[in-house]
Protein backbone atom coordinates (compact mmCIF):
# COMPACT_ATOMS: atom_id res chain seq x y z
CA UNK A 1 0.00 0.00 0.00
CA UNK A 2 1.17 3.54 -1.17
CA UNK A 3 1.30 5.45 1.99
CA UNK A 4 3.35 8.59 1.36
CA UNK A 5 3.12 10.11 5.44
CA UNK A 6 4.33 7.77 8.52
CA UNK A 7 1.76 6.30 10.47
CA UNK A 8 1.10 8.29 13.96
CA UNK A 9 3.51 6.42 15.92
CA UNK A 10 6.35 7.02 13.99
CA UNK A 11 6.35 11.30 13.67
CA UNK A 12 9.57 12.07 14.94
CA UNK A 13 9.79 14.37 17.91
CA UNK A 14 13.07 16.69 18.76
CA UNK A 15 14.94 14.80 21.05
CA UNK A 16 17.72 15.64 23.37
CA UNK A 17 20.84 17.99 22.34
CA UNK A 18 24.35 16.79 24.19
CA UNK A 19 26.57 19.39 23.91
CA UNK A 20 30.64 19.12 23.32
CA UNK A 21 32.22 19.20 26.34
CA UNK A 22 36.18 18.91 25.16
CA UNK A 23 36.21 22.63 23.91
CA UNK A 24 37.34 21.30 20.63
CA UNK A 25 37.52 23.59 17.63
CA UNK A 26 36.21 21.18 14.99
CA UNK A 27 33.05 20.07 15.89
CA UNK A 28 30.57 18.18 13.60
CA UNK A 29 26.60 18.34 14.76
CA UNK A 30 25.43 14.95 14.33
CA UNK A 31 21.53 13.89 14.04
CA UNK A 32 20.76 10.31 15.25
CA UNK A 33 17.08 8.86 14.84
CA UNK A 34 16.14 7.00 18.29
CA UNK A 35 13.45 4.73 19.41
CA UNK A 36 13.53 3.14 22.68
CA UNK A 37 11.28 0.00 22.74
CA UNK A 38 10.68 0.18 26.38
CA UNK A 39 9.35 3.60 26.19
CA UNK A 40 5.97 4.90 25.05
CA UNK A 41 7.08 7.45 23.36
CA UNK A 42 7.52 8.00 19.73
CA UNK A 43 11.04 8.12 17.66
CA UNK A 44 13.09 11.47 17.80
CA UNK A 45 16.35 13.03 16.71
CA UNK A 46 18.82 13.19 18.97
CA UNK A 47 21.75 15.86 18.05
CA UNK A 48 25.43 14.81 19.14
CA UNK A 49 28.06 17.47 18.90
CA UNK A 50 31.14 15.43 18.19
CA UNK A 51 34.99 16.11 18.53
CA UNK A 52 36.01 15.52 15.01
CA UNK A 53 39.86 15.99 16.36
CA UNK A 54 39.86 12.59 18.09
CA UNK A 55 37.71 10.21 15.56
CA UNK A 56 38.40 8.28 12.68
CA UNK A 57 37.77 8.69 9.30
CA UNK A 58 34.14 6.78 8.90
CA UNK A 59 30.74 7.62 9.62
CA UNK A 60 30.53 4.08 11.83
CA UNK A 61 33.52 5.98 14.13
CA UNK A 62 31.86 8.75 14.98
CA UNK A 63 28.85 6.38 15.94
CA UNK A 64 31.09 4.30 18.29
CA UNK A 65 32.96 7.42 19.64
CA UNK A 66 29.21 8.51 20.38
CA UNK A 67 28.22 5.11 22.20
CA UNK A 68 31.69 5.46 24.43
CA UNK A 69 31.93 8.81 25.01
CA UNK A 70 28.96 10.48 24.41
CA UNK A 71 25.36 7.75 25.41
CA UNK A 72 26.07 4.20 25.94
CA UNK A 73 22.88 3.24 24.98
CA UNK A 74 23.18 4.15 21.63
CA UNK A 75 22.03 0.97 19.24
CA UNK A 76 23.74 0.27 16.01
CA UNK A 77 24.51 -2.95 13.99
CA UNK A 78 28.06 -3.63 12.97
CA UNK A 79 30.62 -6.79 13.15
CA UNK A 80 33.43 -6.11 10.63
CA UNK A 81 33.64 -2.39 9.99
CA UNK A 82 35.50 -3.26 6.36
CA UNK A 83 32.25 -2.96 4.18
CA UNK A 84 32.52 -6.88 4.12
CA UNK A 85 29.78 -7.78 6.54
CA UNK A 86 27.01 -5.55 5.49
CA UNK A 87 26.04 -5.53 9.23
CA UNK A 88 26.06 -1.19 9.61
CA UNK A 89 24.01 -0.69 6.65
CA UNK A 90 21.99 2.53 7.47
CA UNK A 91 20.85 5.58 6.05
CA UNK A 92 23.48 8.07 5.67
CA UNK A 93 23.00 11.60 4.53
CA UNK A 94 19.40 10.68 2.60
CA UNK A 95 21.54 7.57 0.95
CA UNK A 96 21.24 3.89 2.38
CA UNK A 97 25.50 2.93 2.56
CA UNK A 98 27.53 0.95 4.88
CA UNK A 99 28.31 3.62 7.61
CA UNK A 100 32.06 1.47 7.76
CA UNK A 101 33.06 2.67 4.27
CA UNK A 102 31.75 5.95 4.67
CA UNK A 103 34.00 8.95 4.85
CA UNK A 104 32.09 11.70 7.12
CA UNK A 105 34.34 14.20 5.55
CA UNK A 106 32.30 13.31 1.99
CA UNK A 107 29.06 15.63 3.92
CA UNK A 108 29.15 19.10 4.63
CA UNK A 109 27.42 20.47 7.41
CA UNK A 110 25.06 18.44 9.57
CA UNK A 111 25.19 14.68 9.39
CA UNK A 112 22.04 13.02 9.45
CA UNK A 113 21.64 9.27 10.47
CA UNK A 114 18.18 7.17 10.03
CA UNK A 115 17.81 3.13 9.99
CA UNK A 116 17.26 1.62 6.51
CA UNK A 117 14.10 3.39 5.55
CA UNK A 118 10.82 1.77 5.60
CA UNK A 119 11.07 -0.77 7.75
CA UNK A 120 9.73 -1.65 11.38
CA UNK A 121 12.10 -0.33 14.16
CA UNK A 122 13.85 -2.73 16.38
CA UNK A 123 16.13 0.19 18.37
CA UNK A 124 17.36 3.08 17.26
CA UNK A 125 19.54 2.64 13.97
CA UNK A 126 18.16 -1.15 13.76
CA UNK A 127 15.65 -2.01 11.59
CA UNK A 128 13.64 -5.71 11.18
CA UNK A 129 14.78 -7.46 8.02
CA UNK A 130 12.41 -10.99 8.80
CA UNK A 131 10.78 -10.18 5.14
CA UNK A 132 13.42 -9.59 3.55
CA UNK A 133 15.27 -13.29 4.60
CA UNK A 134 12.22 -14.73 3.90
CA UNK A 135 12.24 -13.95 0.44
CA UNK A 136 15.80 -14.70 0.34
CA UNK A 137 15.12 -18.11 1.18
CA UNK A 138 11.79 -18.32 -1.37
CA UNK A 139 14.39 -17.57 -4.13
CA UNK A 140 16.69 -21.13 -2.88
CA UNK A 141 19.91 -19.46 -2.62
CA UNK A 142 21.99 -22.89 -3.49
CA UNK A 143 23.13 -24.54 -6.25
CA UNK A 144 20.83 -27.11 -7.89
CA UNK A 145 22.25 -29.99 -9.62
CA UNK A 146 21.53 -33.73 -10.75
CA UNK A 147 25.22 -34.50 -11.66
CA UNK A 148 26.41 -34.07 -8.29
CA UNK A 149 24.48 -36.59 -7.23
CA UNK A 150 25.34 -39.41 -9.66
CA UNK A 151 28.86 -38.81 -9.45
CA UNK A 152 31.82 -37.66 -6.65
CA UNK A 153 33.40 -35.08 -9.08
CA UNK A 154 33.30 -31.58 -8.92
CA UNK A 155 31.07 -29.78 -11.79
CA UNK A 156 33.33 -27.56 -13.95
CA UNK A 157 32.63 -24.07 -14.86
CA UNK A 158 34.73 -22.30 -17.62
CA UNK A 159 36.21 -18.83 -17.13
CA UNK A 160 33.89 -17.16 -19.19
CA UNK A 161 30.88 -18.80 -17.51
CA UNK A 162 32.36 -17.63 -14.30
CA UNK A 163 32.41 -14.24 -15.61
CA UNK A 164 29.25 -13.91 -16.29
CA UNK A 165 28.79 -14.09 -11.91
CA UNK A 166 30.95 -11.23 -11.58
CA UNK A 167 28.94 -8.37 -10.15
CA UNK A 168 26.78 -10.58 -8.66
CA UNK A 169 28.53 -12.81 -6.70
CA UNK A 170 29.38 -9.62 -4.26
CA UNK A 171 26.44 -8.76 -2.68
CA UNK A 172 26.74 -9.38 0.67
CA UNK A 173 22.82 -8.73 1.33
CA UNK A 174 23.28 -5.24 3.40
CA UNK A 175 19.49 -4.77 2.20
CA UNK A 176 20.70 -1.26 1.49
CA UNK A 177 19.10 -1.39 -2.44
CA UNK A 178 16.30 -3.16 -1.32
CA UNK A 179 15.52 -0.78 1.39
CA UNK A 180 16.29 2.33 -0.93
CA UNK A 181 13.63 1.02 -3.79
CA UNK A 182 10.11 3.46 -3.66
CA UNK A 183 8.49 0.23 -4.77
CA UNK A 184 9.76 -2.34 -2.30
CA UNK A 185 8.34 0.62 0.62
CA UNK A 186 4.88 -0.07 -0.86
CA UNK A 187 4.68 -3.27 -1.84
CA UNK A 188 7.48 -5.19 0.00
CA UNK A 189 5.22 -8.00 1.46
CA UNK A 190 4.97 -9.22 -2.80
CA UNK A 191 7.57 -7.29 -4.57
CA UNK A 192 10.62 -9.47 -4.06
CA UNK A 193 12.98 -6.31 -4.20
CA UNK A 194 16.60 -5.61 -5.70
CA UNK A 195 18.66 -7.09 -3.31
CA UNK A 196 16.34 -10.68 -3.54
CA UNK A 197 15.94 -10.33 -7.28
CA UNK A 198 19.85 -10.05 -7.55
CA UNK A 199 20.25 -13.03 -5.86
CA UNK A 200 17.80 -14.91 -7.89
CA UNK A 201 19.37 -13.68 -10.56
CA UNK A 202 23.11 -15.12 -9.72
CA UNK A 203 21.44 -18.56 -9.73
CA UNK A 204 19.67 -18.47 -12.54
CA UNK A 205 22.83 -17.38 -14.67
CA UNK A 206 25.23 -20.00 -13.08
CA UNK A 207 26.29 -22.51 -15.50
CA UNK A 208 26.25 -25.24 -13.09
CA UNK A 209 22.34 -24.81 -11.75
CA UNK A 210 20.06 -27.16 -13.72
CA UNK A 211 16.86 -25.56 -12.57
CA UNK A 212 17.24 -22.32 -14.24
CA UNK A 213 13.29 -22.79 -16.18
CA UNK A 214 11.97 -23.52 -12.81
CA UNK A 215 13.77 -20.42 -11.09
CA UNK A 216 12.50 -18.02 -13.92
CA UNK A 217 8.76 -19.89 -13.71
CA UNK A 218 8.91 -19.01 -10.09
CA UNK A 219 10.34 -15.42 -10.65
CA UNK A 220 8.18 -14.42 -13.16
CA UNK A 221 5.19 -12.83 -11.33
CA UNK A 222 3.40 -9.44 -11.79
CA UNK A 223 3.90 -8.40 -8.17
CA UNK A 224 6.90 -10.76 -7.44
CA UNK A 225 9.17 -9.18 -10.33
CA UNK A 226 7.41 -6.85 -12.33
CA UNK A 227 6.68 -4.01 -9.71
CA UNK A 228 10.61 -2.71 -10.87
CA UNK A 229 9.91 0.42 -12.62
CA UNK A 230 14.12 1.43 -13.22
CA UNK A 231 13.64 3.85 -10.67
CA UNK A 232 17.60 2.90 -10.26
CA UNK A 233 17.41 3.66 -6.45
CA UNK A 234 19.24 0.07 -6.04
CA UNK A 235 21.92 0.71 -8.33
CA UNK A 236 22.76 4.50 -6.68
CA UNK A 237 22.93 3.13 -3.15
CA UNK A 238 24.84 0.07 -3.44
CA UNK A 239 27.71 0.41 -1.29
CA UNK A 240 29.71 -2.66 -3.28
CA UNK A 241 29.00 -0.80 -6.35
CA UNK A 242 26.63 -3.58 -7.99
CA UNK A 243 23.71 -2.61 -10.32
CA UNK A 244 20.84 -4.48 -9.07
CA UNK A 245 18.67 -2.45 -11.77
CA UNK A 246 20.43 -4.70 -14.71
CA UNK A 247 20.20 -7.89 -12.82
CA UNK A 248 16.11 -7.35 -12.61
CA UNK A 249 16.48 -6.03 -16.52
CA UNK A 250 18.45 -9.00 -17.36
CA UNK A 251 15.51 -11.69 -15.65
CA UNK A 252 12.75 -9.61 -17.85
CA UNK A 253 14.93 -9.66 -20.83
CA UNK A 254 15.18 -13.84 -20.47
CA UNK A 255 11.76 -13.88 -19.83
CA UNK A 256 10.67 -11.58 -22.48
CA UNK A 257 13.32 -14.00 -24.87
CA UNK A 258 12.86 -17.11 -23.38
CA UNK B 1 7.11 -3.85 29.61
CA UNK B 2 8.58 -3.87 26.08
CA UNK B 3 6.45 -1.94 23.30
CA UNK B 4 4.89 -4.03 21.06
CA UNK B 5 3.62 -1.04 18.56
CA UNK B 6 7.19 -0.75 16.27
CA UNK B 7 7.53 2.35 14.63
CA UNK B 8 7.99 2.72 10.74
CA UNK B 9 11.17 4.07 9.86
CA UNK B 10 11.38 7.23 7.79
CA UNK B 11 11.44 6.57 3.92
CA UNK B 12 10.30 9.72 1.72
CA UNK B 13 10.92 11.89 4.43
CA UNK B 14 14.58 11.25 4.45
CA UNK B 15 15.68 9.96 1.10
CA UNK B 16 17.46 11.76 -1.57
CA UNK B 17 16.10 12.46 -4.48
CA UNK B 18 18.32 10.97 -7.33
CA UNK B 19 18.14 12.15 -11.24
CA UNK B 20 16.94 8.91 -11.86
CA UNK B 21 14.06 8.55 -9.35
CA UNK B 22 12.85 12.18 -10.04
CA UNK B 23 13.08 11.37 -13.56
CA UNK B 24 10.84 8.10 -13.04
CA UNK B 25 8.24 9.46 -10.87
CA UNK B 26 7.65 12.30 -13.38
CA UNK B 27 6.80 10.00 -16.34
CA UNK B 28 4.08 8.55 -14.12
CA UNK B 29 2.35 11.54 -13.45
CA UNK B 30 3.20 13.32 -16.86
CA UNK B 31 1.90 10.22 -18.22
CA UNK B 32 -1.52 10.64 -16.23
CA UNK B 33 -1.88 14.44 -17.26
CA UNK B 34 -0.79 13.27 -20.73
CA UNK B 35 -4.24 10.81 -21.15
CA UNK B 36 -6.84 13.43 -19.36
CA UNK B 37 -4.86 16.17 -20.89
CA UNK B 38 -4.97 15.37 -24.56
CA UNK B 39 -8.23 13.72 -24.35
CA UNK B 40 -9.36 16.99 -23.23
CA UNK B 41 -7.95 19.43 -25.82
CA UNK B 42 -8.69 16.86 -28.63
CA UNK B 43 -12.64 16.48 -27.57
CA UNK B 44 -12.89 20.43 -28.13
CA UNK B 45 -11.18 20.88 -30.89
CA UNK B 46 -13.36 18.01 -32.07
CA UNK B 47 -16.60 19.31 -31.09
CA UNK B 48 -16.41 22.87 -30.70
CA UNK B 49 -13.79 24.04 -32.89
CA UNK B 50 -14.91 28.11 -32.20
CA UNK B 51 -14.32 27.90 -28.51
CA UNK B 52 -10.96 25.93 -29.17
CA UNK B 53 -9.34 28.91 -31.14
CA UNK B 54 -10.95 31.47 -28.41
CA UNK B 55 -9.05 29.47 -25.82
CA UNK B 56 -5.92 28.84 -27.77
CA UNK B 57 -5.70 32.85 -28.35
CA UNK B 58 -5.81 33.21 -24.52
CA UNK B 59 -2.70 33.61 -22.56
CA UNK B 60 -3.77 30.50 -20.24
CA UNK B 61 -4.69 28.24 -23.47
CA UNK B 62 -1.73 29.14 -24.99
CA UNK B 63 0.29 28.15 -21.76
CA UNK B 64 -1.95 24.45 -21.55
CA UNK B 65 -1.21 23.79 -24.73
CA UNK B 66 2.39 24.33 -24.29
CA UNK B 67 2.65 22.73 -21.38
CA UNK B 68 1.06 19.70 -23.06
CA UNK B 69 3.83 19.70 -25.74
CA UNK B 70 6.24 19.42 -22.96
CA UNK B 71 5.04 16.73 -21.07
CA UNK B 72 3.82 14.41 -24.24
CA UNK B 73 7.43 15.44 -25.41
CA UNK B 74 8.67 13.85 -22.03
CA UNK B 75 6.67 11.00 -22.19
CA UNK B 76 8.33 9.98 -25.80
CA UNK B 77 11.51 10.74 -24.59
CA UNK B 78 11.51 9.23 -21.75
CA UNK B 79 9.57 6.52 -23.09
CA UNK B 80 12.88 5.16 -25.45
CA UNK B 81 15.42 5.20 -22.55
CA UNK B 82 12.70 3.05 -21.26
CA UNK B 83 12.58 0.65 -24.41
CA UNK B 84 16.88 0.92 -24.10
CA UNK B 85 16.46 -0.63 -20.91
CA UNK B 86 13.54 -3.44 -21.89
CA UNK B 87 16.38 -3.99 -24.19
CA UNK B 88 19.31 -4.48 -21.72
CA UNK B 89 21.12 -1.32 -22.30
CA UNK B 90 22.13 1.76 -20.23
CA UNK B 91 21.93 0.21 -16.94
CA UNK B 92 25.15 1.16 -16.13
CA UNK B 93 24.70 4.53 -13.41
CA UNK B 94 26.93 6.79 -15.44
CA UNK B 95 24.66 6.10 -18.70
CA UNK B 96 21.87 6.59 -17.28
CA UNK B 97 22.45 9.69 -15.44
CA UNK B 98 23.63 10.89 -18.78
CA UNK B 99 20.44 9.40 -20.74
CA UNK B 100 18.68 10.95 -17.94
CA UNK B 101 20.03 14.87 -18.13
CA UNK B 102 19.43 13.71 -22.28
CA UNK B 103 15.94 12.65 -21.81
CA UNK B 104 15.25 16.78 -19.93
CA UNK B 105 17.01 18.60 -22.14
CA UNK B 106 15.68 16.62 -25.53
CA UNK B 107 11.62 16.89 -24.22
CA UNK B 108 12.65 20.97 -24.28
CA UNK B 109 14.03 20.78 -27.50
CA UNK B 110 11.31 19.14 -29.08
CA UNK B 111 8.63 21.00 -27.07
CA UNK B 112 10.08 24.19 -28.98
CA UNK B 113 9.91 21.94 -32.28
CA UNK B 114 6.34 21.28 -31.94
CA UNK B 115 5.68 25.03 -31.09
CA UNK B 116 7.82 25.95 -34.56
CA UNK B 117 6.17 23.32 -36.62
CA UNK B 118 2.66 24.18 -34.94
CA UNK B 119 3.18 27.86 -36.03
CA UNK B 120 4.33 26.54 -39.05
CA UNK B 121 7.79 28.23 -39.46
CA UNK B 122 9.43 25.33 -41.34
Amino acid sequence: MVQFSLPQNSKILKGNYYKDKTGSNNLKKINVYRWNPSSNENPRIDTFEVDLNECGPKVLDILFKIKNEIDPTLTFRRSCAHGVCGSCAMNVDGVNTLSCIKSHSDIKGELNIYPLPHLKVIKDLVGDLTTLYKQYESVEPWLKSKVGEKTSTEIKQSQEDRAKLDGYYECILCACCSTSCPSYWWNGDKYLGPAVLLQAYRWITDSRDEERKERLKKVADELKLYRCHTIMNCTNSCPKGLNPAKAIGSIKKMLASS
Amino acid sequence: MENKNKPLSPHLQVYRWHISSLLSITHRIVGIINFFGIIFISSILIFNFQFFQIISQSFFGKFIIISLCWSFSFQIVNEIRHLFWDMGYGFDLKVSQITGIIAIVGSFILTILFYLIGRNVF
